[in-house]
C-alpha cells in the first residue's frame, strides 16, 4: 500500500542505509535460551571481519557476565542466520559467511539453557 | 437482552459527594468500589444516570450538573447530558 | 429579561454559525488537509459534543480546576511533601512520566491546534481548540508539579530535551510523531480514540491511584485534574468514530485500519506504563494485568460490542495484547534494568516483598519465568557484578521498544519474537505481528525511523562512547544506574536519618 499524501510522492528514504555507518554494517546478535541477557544486541562491524572475532570479542563484550558464559563450548554452538541454520567458517569474513547489513544472527549453546535452566 | 457493564469514576472528595450520593440514590443496582486510593468507581449494567434535582437536594444548594467536570476521573458509554440530567448508556 | 436558554439551545447558539463561506479562495484551499486521506464528510453539522460544553463554561471550570490544583501544589511544597513518599525509588516512575508523557501532552496540544485550523466544521473546530488548550494545561501543570521533585531528586531537569533524543523516550515520541505526521482524521482517530478512549485509563487511573497509595498527593492531584479533561476527550473520541462512520460508507474501512494501527502503536507505548505500575511503584494497588482486564478486556469489549452496529470490530491483534498481559511488565522492566546505566532513572532488583506480590498477581508466569531472572541478577549483584548490558539493544523499527518481547501467543514465552520485512533491498526488523503489519502497510514511512542505537553508530549523538552520548542527552552522571548507591537514595536516607541497611522509614502507627 502506498502512503496517501497531500502533496506529491512520499519521499523515498532509508535512515539506516549501510553507507551511513562509516564502512561498517549492522549485525544483530542474540543468545537463545538466555533472555536474562535481553534483546538481541546491535553491533556496527566491518564486513571483512572474520567470523571468529564474533566469538572472541564481539559477543563476550556483552554476554560475558552471564554465569553460563564460561561454560560455552563454541565448537558445539549452533548458528541461525536470518532464520536459516548455518555452519560458519570461522576464518572467513562475515560477508563470506553470508552475514549482511542488518542480519540477525542467533546462537544456541546445547546443554546451556540459562540460569537454572529457566531460559534466562 | 443483557446490558454490558459501564462505569463512571469520581474523585473521592467532598466536592464529589453530592454526585456520588445521587448515583447511589438514583441507581439502586449500581456497585460502588472504594478499593483504589483517591477515587470511587461506580459500575452498573447498561445505564447510569443522575438528575439535577437529586444532586441539588443532596448538596443543599442548586448545582449545575456540569460541575461534574470538576470531580470526574473517567467514564465509559455514551454521554447524554442536559440541564436537568446526566446519563451514560450503551445502546 | 430574556429567558435563560437551555443547554441544547446554548450549545447550538454558541457552537454554530461562527464560520463563513470563503469567497475569494476555494474552500479546498482554505482547508487543504481535509480530503486527501479519503475521508468523506457530508455534513459537519452532525458533529456534536456530547458534553455540550461551550466556551464560557469551559473557562469557568478549567479555572476552578487549576485553582484547586495549585493550592495542593503549594501546600505540598510548603510541607516538604516529597518526604512522605513510600520511598524515593518511587520518584523513578515520575521521571519516566515527565520525560515520556508530559512532552506528549505538549505534542497533543500542537496536534489539536492544527486540527482546529484544518477541520472546516465549526463544532469540531471548537472541540479541538478546547482540547488543544487542555493538553497545554496538562503539560504545564505536570512541569509545575514535578518541579518540586526536581529540587530534591535527579533525572528531572531537562525532560523536553531528553524526549527528542533518548533511546527509551523514542518509544512515546515516535508514536506521537507517527500520528502527527499523518492527516487530520488519522491523527484524531489515533489520539482521541485509540489512545485516549481505548487506552489512557490504563495510564491515568491505576497509576494516579498508585501515586496516592505511595504518598504522592501532588501527582495524584495533577493526574486526576488532567483526567477530568481526559474524560471529555474520551467521550469526544467515541463521538468522532461514530461521526466518521455515519458520514459516509467509504469511511468505515479507512477508520478501522487506523484503529488497528494506532491501537497497537499506543499499546506498545503503554509497555512503559506496565513497568512503572508493577515495578516502579513501591506499593502498587493494582497490577498491569488487573488493570488490563478491567479497562481493556471488560470495558473495550463492551465498547466494541456497542460499535458492532456500525460495522466496526475489535482492533487487530488485541488477542495478542491480552495474551501478553501476564508478561509485559516483566519483559519491559528487565530491559530498563539492563540499560539503566544509559537512562535518567534508576532501577533495582525488586525487594522480597515486591517479588512475593508479583508472584501473587502473576501466578502463571512470575515464578516460572521471571523470578529466576531476578534471582540471577541478584546473585550477580551480590558478587559485585550488577548486570548492565554493555551493548546497545536491537529496537523494533515501528514501536522502537528494545526487542525483548517473546512468542507468548505461540506458547513459547521464552523465545524472542522477531519479525523481518525486506523492503527496497534492506531488512527491517519488528517485534511482533502487530508492528510488522504496521510496517508492511507503510514501509516508506517507517524506513525513515530515527532509531537511537543506529543513530549513535552513525555518529549523530555526540560521540562513540557512552559518556559522550549521555552528555548529548543532557544526562548527569548521577542520573542513571542502580537505585542502590544512587544520589537519590543517599538524599532519602539522610532526610530520614536511616542507616545503610534500612530503606524505608518506620511507618507511624
Amino acid at each position: 500500500m502506498t502512503i496517501k499524501t497531500n502533496f506529491g510522492e512520499y519521499p523515498v528514504g532509508n535512515k539506516d542505509a549501510v553507507e551511513n555507518f562509516h564502512g561498517n554494517q549492522l549485525v544483530y546478535i542474540a543468545w537463545d535460551d538466555h533472555l536474562g541477557i535481553g534483546p538481541a544486541n546491535v553491533f556496527p562491524l566491518p564486513p571483512e571481519m572474520p567470523f571468529a572475532a564474533l566469538l572472541e570479542e564481539v559477543i563476550p563484550s556483552v554476554v560475558s557476565p552471564h554465569p553460563d558464559f564460561e561454560k560455552i563450548d563454541w565448537v558445539k554452538a549452533q548458528w541461525i542466520l536470518d532464520g536459516e541454520s548455518i555452519v560458519p567458517e570461522l576464518g572467513k569474513s562475515l560477508t563470506e559467511n553470508g552475514v549482511g547489513h542488518k542480519s540477525l544472527l542467533r546462537f544456541k549453546t546445547p546443554g546451556l539453557t540459562g540460569y537454572q535452566g529457566s531460559g534466562n | 437482552m443483557s446490558k454490558d457493564k459501564l462505569f463512571i469514576i469520581l474523585q473521592n472528595t467532598e466536592g464529589a459527594r453530592p454526585f456520588t450520593e445521587a448515583f447511589e440514590q438514583e441507581n439502586p443496582n449500581a456497585v460502588f468500589k472504594y478499593d483504589q486510593p483517591g477515587m470511587i468507581r461506580i459500575e452498573n449494567n447498561g445505564f447510569l444516570g443522575i438528575t439535577k434535582e437529586v444532586v441539588s437536594e443532596l448538596a443543599g444548594h442548586e448545582v449545575d450538573l456540569q460541575e461534574l467536570h470538576l470531580v470526574l476521573v473517567s467514564l465509559s458509554g455514551h454521554v447524554d447530558e442536559d440541564d436537568d440530567y446526566f446519563r451514560l448508556s450503551w445502546n | 429579561m430574556a429567558k435563560k436558554l437551555n443547554m441544547r439551545k446554548r450549545y447550538e447558539v454558541l457552537t454554530r454559525g461562527l464560520g463563513w463561506e470563503p469567497t475569494y479562495q476555494p474552500k479546498e484551499k482554505v482547508f487543504p488537509q481535509e480530503t486527501y486521506e479519503g475521508i468523506k464528510i457530508v455534513d459537519w453539522d452532525k458533529w456534536e459534543d456530547p458534553f455540550r460544553l461551550t466556551t464560557d463554561a469551559y473557562w469557568k471550570y478549567q479555572a476552578e480546576k487549576d485553582k484547586k490544583l495549585y493550592a495542593v501544589i503549594d501546600s505540598f511544597a510548603q510541607n516538604n511533601g516529597h518526604l512522605n513518599l513510600s520511598s524515593a525509588s518511587y520518584v523513578n516512575a515520575l521521571k519516566i512520566f515527565i520525560q515520556g508523557v508530559s512532552p506528549l501532552e505538549y505534542g497533543a496540544h500542537r496536534g489539536y491546534a492544527n486540527l482546529a485550523r484544518q477541520f472546516s466544521g465549526e463544532g469540531a473546530q471548537l472541540a479541538c481548540q478546547m482540547q488543544s488548550i487542555d493538553e497545554l494545561r496538562h503539560s504545564q501543570t505536570q512541569i509545575h508539579t514535578l518541579s518540586h521533585y526536581n529540587k530534591h531528586f535527579t533525572g528531572l531537569h531537562d525532560p523536553f530535551h531528553m524526549h527528542d533524543r533518548v533511546w527509551y523516550l523514542s518509544v512515546p515520541k515516535s508514536y506521537f510523531d507517527d500520528a502527527r505526521s499523518a492527516g487530520p482524521f488519522e491523527f484524531i482517530t489515533s489520539i482521541s480514540f485509540a489512545f485516549e478512549y481505548i487506552l489512557t485509563n490504563l495510564l491515568f487511573v491505576p497509576f494516579m491511584s498508585g501515586a496516592a497509595h505511595n504518598g504522592d498527593m501532588a501527582t495524584v492531584t495533577f493526574g486526576f485534574s488532567a483526567q477530568s479533561d481526559e474524560s471529555r476527550h474520551m467521550t469526544l473520541g467515541l463521538e468522532i468514530i461514530k461521526f466518521l462512520v455515519e458520514q459516509h460508507e467509504d469511511n468505515l474501512e479507512i477508520v478501522q485500519g487506523w484503529i488497528d494501527k494506532h491501537f497497537w502503536r499506543a499499546y506498545r507505548v503503554l509497555g512503559l506504563v506496565s513497568a512503572m505500575q508493577d515495578y516502579m511503584l513501591p506499593d502498587s494497588p493494582m497490577s498491569w494485568k488487573e488493570a488490563w482486564d478491567i479497562y481493556f478486556v471488560d470495558n473495550c469489549g463492551a465498547l466494541f460490542k456497542d460499535l458492532a452496529r456500525y460495522g466496526l470490530r475489535m482492533p487487530k491483534f488485541h488477542e495478542q495484547a491480552t495474551d501478553e498481559a501476564e508478561h509485559l511488565s516483566h519483559q519491559v522492566y528487565t530491559a530498563l534494568y539492563q540499560f539503566s546505566h544509559a537512562a535518567a532513572f534508576h532501577t533495582e532488583v525488586p525487594s522480597k516483598e515486591k517479588m512475593d506480590w508479583l508472584s501473587e498477581k502473576y501466578p502463571n508466569t512470575f515464578d516460572k519465568y521471571y523470578r529466576p531472572r531476578w534471582e540471577m541478577y541478584a546473585q550477580m549483584e551480590k558478587e559485585g557484578k550488577r548486570f548492565f548490558n554493555m551493548g546497545l539493544p536491537q529496537l523494533c523499527q515501528v514501536c522502537q521498544v528494545p526487542m525483548s518481547f517473546t512468542e507468548v501467543s505461540k506458547g513459547e514465552p521464552m523465545k524472542l519474537s522477531q519479525r523481518v520485512t525486506e523492503f527496497n533491498g534492506d531488512k527491517y526488523h519488528t517485534c511482533s505481528d502487530g508492528c510488522k503489519d504496521i510496517f508492511d502497510h507503510e514501509p516508506e514511512k517507517y524506513a525513515h525511523a530515527w532509531l537511537p542505537p543506529h543513530q549513535i553508530f552513525q555518529g549523530n549523538c555526540g560521540g562513540a562512547e557512552i559518556p559522550d552520548v549521555l552528555k548529548y542527552y543532557h544526562f548527569n552522571p548521577e542520573d542513571g544506574g542502580d537505585y542502590k548507591g544512587s544520589t537519590d537514595e543517599a538524599t532519602w536516607k539522610a532526610a530520614h536519618g536511616l542507616d545503610d541497611q534500612q530503606t524505608t522509614p518506620e511507618k507511624s502507627a
